[in-house]
């Protein structure tokens, strides 16, 4: 290897050369958190797509009316007080003396015209649509009305970040409304910001750099948060992320990729974070295109047939946490005494009760770009179930080409992997099991055409019913029959996790939905 | 030599025309971009609206006409990811590219003449074999393992102490092979504003620092080739009649070498290395992802990841350009340093 050996005698000419340099102007006197993630919010209009990027951006520059603790209860924001006031109405009283980075003072009306706005945003839309009227009763109070009783308006109040409504009114040089909410385009709010949050956006080249600094009149003076000045990078290459946090490129990183948790978790200038997630990994074995798949025996071998936790500890090296239901520990729907089904004996003998004894042939498709070894573990299934004689043709696809896949059903078991926009177990259902319904849009991914009209039922009761304990005994029930009739194949929660430099405490700020409160880190001394 | 400029014209935009056809053939095999604008659970209707608004629906010649009509009047489209018109995309991450091109070419050029050179005029030294062997290893590592292995010894550090550290010795090759690291990982730094969307690198010396890990990456694919090159070459030369009767005519050796024969055997390399710099521009995309050099090639594949198809085929189109151009300047060098070639293709 001479040539590499001749190179590196060049850089370590180079590095002498430019070791008596001063390093990059640091300033003691600020703090500054340089950060990388995989991806950097594709806007700056925080209604333009409902994704963790544009969430993340929202909690740095803005503030949601409540927020979620890391144990999923609500924290008070921007409202600082609520009552249900009946069973379709809630009313919130809104925090005093915040203003947006404009000036502007936070009203009553801004929240009516923030929700407003998203009940027009295509992403958004169908979240918002229990409400039925908003409404600024005065300057500080605001009162939310469903046309039934909806008991998840305090989970909706967390996607509630209220916008200036002054600053985003009138038209822009172009003659264009400044709220519109354009997909693919130049809008004025996707080019410009005014929020109530901690931080401003100070510099934003898509998919390079983006630069915040700490907002001056921030209203929340107990959060201990010392942090004025946050770069971010994307850096979508996972080697490289971690490189850049150990070298010290970088000072915070997410996510850590499975392969390097060990290598961070043993590095001393490092402190990893890991979190059991809420995002279920699953496959959907399609009854309409295998007759096999309608005998719950076929469907139940097949759970049996797949070693979650085998997949859990050797293929996700313990970065994951098995399931057996939809709903991950604290979510109301949680049936704690589900277990994981593993049992090869069973497995053959219930594909032999049902009469396929020898097996058959299926068609298996996951995406190898989107969740965490989603491709290995597609492959991981398919030598398993061999085991019970079936055989698995499978094919993965990059996730920009699967999902047109996933929409056509293309094949017999497709791999999903889902997380409750709401933080709520009916959601589940809703999207990935209740009877596949174009009309209705139920079922939106349900690649299994599994369909039980009273699972349907109950859950839209649950959607109805305002008294929390009642309406988690139901979800409950869901949970359960979806097991008993082995509805689906659960594999995990795909875990979460973060690193930064050893004197950045990022634990207290970190929760199970992946936004960090960025706004109250707090960087020690180094 | 116009009607020479004049052809290559029609050279480029046939190639550019030719790409965009095929660009556009393929488009529906690269995914489906509303996917990549939504969240997941909106709903069926509203993808379908959005299609519509995007005319994704049309059939492809109403497509490709469409394109090919605002393309004519230098309008590409707007990049679905950047919200930008995809020429500006481009031209914001051109220059990272050039400047990491034309350092690593700077890098070639200055490693693989002498290296070549020497291992031609000195076939048989123990050094040439060396630089020979290393060169196949050099040629069959992937880039993406050198530049991996790069950013873990240079930027990261390894500490490495199979010596005994007791022994004075053994801490003294204990610390030869362990490295500080410290040098940049990924990006591009802080670089200054020149012109334009032009920011450079090459204005400060810790601009300069941030180039030195990617552009060895992107010089180590090409270096071995161009010392092979060059050897072969120069061997050859070096048995032609008027070398022998250089040396019989009692001409000091230097000159014979570096005057004589090395001119001629730059005629060849010049060739072969103009179109293989062209190629260098395709071979950043991978250099590009790892240290996440914020060029065109890291832009493209984020581009096909996200089905930004727009952004795709106007970087396709332009690489194309690139390409014609290289092979151009290439051919007008060649006709300079060799006047028994005429471009015209007319009889001298």
């Amino acid at each position: 290897m001479f040539n590499k050996t001749l190179m590196a005698a060049t850089i370590g000419a180079l590095m002498a050369g430019t070791a008596a340099l001063p390093a990059a102007a640091q300033d003691d006197d600020i703090n500054t958190l340089r950060m990388a993630y995989d991806a950097d919010p594709v806007s700056l209009d925080i209604h333009e797509q409902l994704s963790g990027g544009i969430l993340q951006l929202s909690h740095m520059t803005f503030d949601p009316l409540v927020r979620w603790t890391q144990d999923l209860e609500f924290e008070p924001r921007l409202a600082s007080d609520w009552e249900q006031v009946d069973d379709t109405t809630l009313r919130m009283t809104l925090r005093e003396g915040v203003s947006f980075h404009s000036g502007n003072t936070l009203t009553a009306e801004d929240v009516v015209w923030t929700v407003d706005r998203l009940k027009r945003s295509s992403d958004f839309k169908a979240i918002f649509e229990p409400i039925d009227k908003v409404t600024a009763v005065d300057e500080q109070t605001v009162e939310f009305q469903t046309e039934k009783p909806y008991p998840l308006l305090l989970n909706l109040a967390t996607y509630i970040f209220p916008m200036d409504s002054e600053f985003y009114t009138g038209t822009d040089d172009d003659g264009d409304p400044k709220d519109e909410i354009v997909k693919n385009g130049n809008s004025y709010a996707s080019k410009h910001l005014s929020g109530t949050g901690p931080f401003t956006v100070t510099e934003h080249q898509p998919g390079n750099r983006m630069e915040f600094e700490r907002n001056p009149n921030y209203w929340d003076d107990d959060s201990p948060g010392n942090v004025d000045r946050i770069v971010l990078t994307p850096i979508s290459e996972n080697a490289t992320r971690v490189a850049a946090l150990l070298s010290g490129d970088v000072d915070f990183i997410a996510p850590v990729p499975p392969n390097d948790l060990e290598r961070v978790r043993e590095d001393e200038d490092a402190n990893l974070v890991t979190m059991s997630g809420t995002r279920i990994i699953l496959f959907h074995m399609n009854q309409e295109r295998v007759e096999a798949f309608q005998d719950p025996k076929v469907r139940k071998a097949f759970t049996y047939a797949i070693n979650q936790e085998g997949i859990a500890d050797r293929l996700m090296k313990g970065f994951a946490t098995p399931a057996a239901q939809f709903s991950p520990e604290g979510y109301a729907g949680h049936v704690p005494d589900l277990e994981i089904r593993h049992d090869m004996e069973k497995a053959q003998e219930l594909m032999a009760e049902a009469g396929y004894e020898d097996g058959f042939e299926i068609t298996m498709m996951a995406p190898n770009n989107r969740y965490v070894n989603d491709a290995k573990i597609a492959q991981a299934v398919s030598a398993m179930l061999a085991r019970i004689n079936v055989d698995v043709d499978l094919k993965t696809l990059p996730k920009a080409q699967y999902w047109g896949e996933y929409d056509d059903r293309a094949a017999d078991m497709m791999m999903i992997g889902w997380h409750s926009d709401t933080e709520d177990s009916a959601n589940f259902h809703q999207y990935l099991t209740e009877c596949p319904d174009t009309e209705t849009g139920g079922g939106q991914y349900n690649a299994g055409n599994y369909c039980n009209p009273e699972l349907d039922e109950l859950v839209r009761e649950a959607n109805l019913e305002i008294d929390q304990e009642k309406r988690a005994e139901m979800l409950q029930e869901v949970e359960q029959t979806l097991y008993d009739e082995a509805a689906f194949v659960p594999l995990h929660w795909q875990d979460l996790a973060w690193a930064s430099a050893s004197h950045i405490e990022i634990e207290p700020i970190l929760n199970v939905m992946n936004f960090p409160y960025l706004g109250d880190l707090v960087i020690n001394d180094e | 030599m116009i009607a020479f400029l004049i052809k290559r014209l029609f050279h480029a935009l046939l190639v550019m025309f030719v790409i965009s056809v095929i660009a556009f053939a393929i488009q529906d095999n690269l995914g489906d971009p509303i996917q990549q604008m939504v969240g997941q659970s909106v709903p069926e209707s509203e993808r379908a609206q959005l299609r519509e608004e995007l005319g994704l629906n049309d059939p492809f010649l109403v497509q490709y006409l469409r394109f090919a009509i605002n393309a004519a009047q230098l309008d590409f489209g707007y990049s679905y990811i950047f919200n930008q018109p995809t020429t500006e995309v481009i031209a914001r991450h051109l220059p990272a590219t050039l400047e990491l091109v034309a350092s690593a070419t700077f890098l070639i050029i200055l490693l693989s003449v002498p290296i070549g050179v020497y291992s031609a005029i000195k076939p048989r030294a123990w050094l040439s074999r060396f630089f020979m062997g290393v060169s196949i290893v050099g040629i069959s590592i992937p880039v993406f393992l050198t530049a991996i292995v790069l950013i873990q010894i240079f930027a990261i550090g390894v500490s490495w102490t199979p010596f005994p550290a007791d022994t004075a010795w053994g801490a003294w090759l204990n610390d030869l092979v362990t490295t500080e690291g410290g040098m940049p990982a990924y990006g591009r730094g802080d670089p200054v504003h020149v012109i334009g969307t032009w920011y450079t690198n090459f204005a400060s010396p810790r601009g300069l620092l941030y180039l030195v890990l990617p552009a060895i990456s992107l010089a180590s694919i090409m270096l071995p080739l161009f010392i092979r090159l060059i050897r072969a070459e120069m061997l050859e030369v070096l048995q032609s009649d008027y070398i022998k009767f250089a040396r019989a005519k009692g001409l000091p050796l230097s000159r014979i070498y570096f005057l004589h024969a090395l001119k001629n055997t730059m005629l060849p390399v010049i060739t072969v290395g103009g179109v293989q710099i062209g190629t260098l521009v395709a071979y950043t995309i991978l250099t590009e992802t790892v240290f996440q050099w914020p060029g065109m090639g890291l832009m493209f594949l984020d581009a096909i990841e996200r089905s930004d198809i727009p952004l795709i085929v106007t970087y396709l189109m332009i690489v194309g350009l690139i390409f014609v151009i290289t092979n151009t300047v290439v051919d007008l060098i060649y006709g300079l340093v060799n006047p028994t070639v005429k471009l015209t293709g007319k009889p001298a």
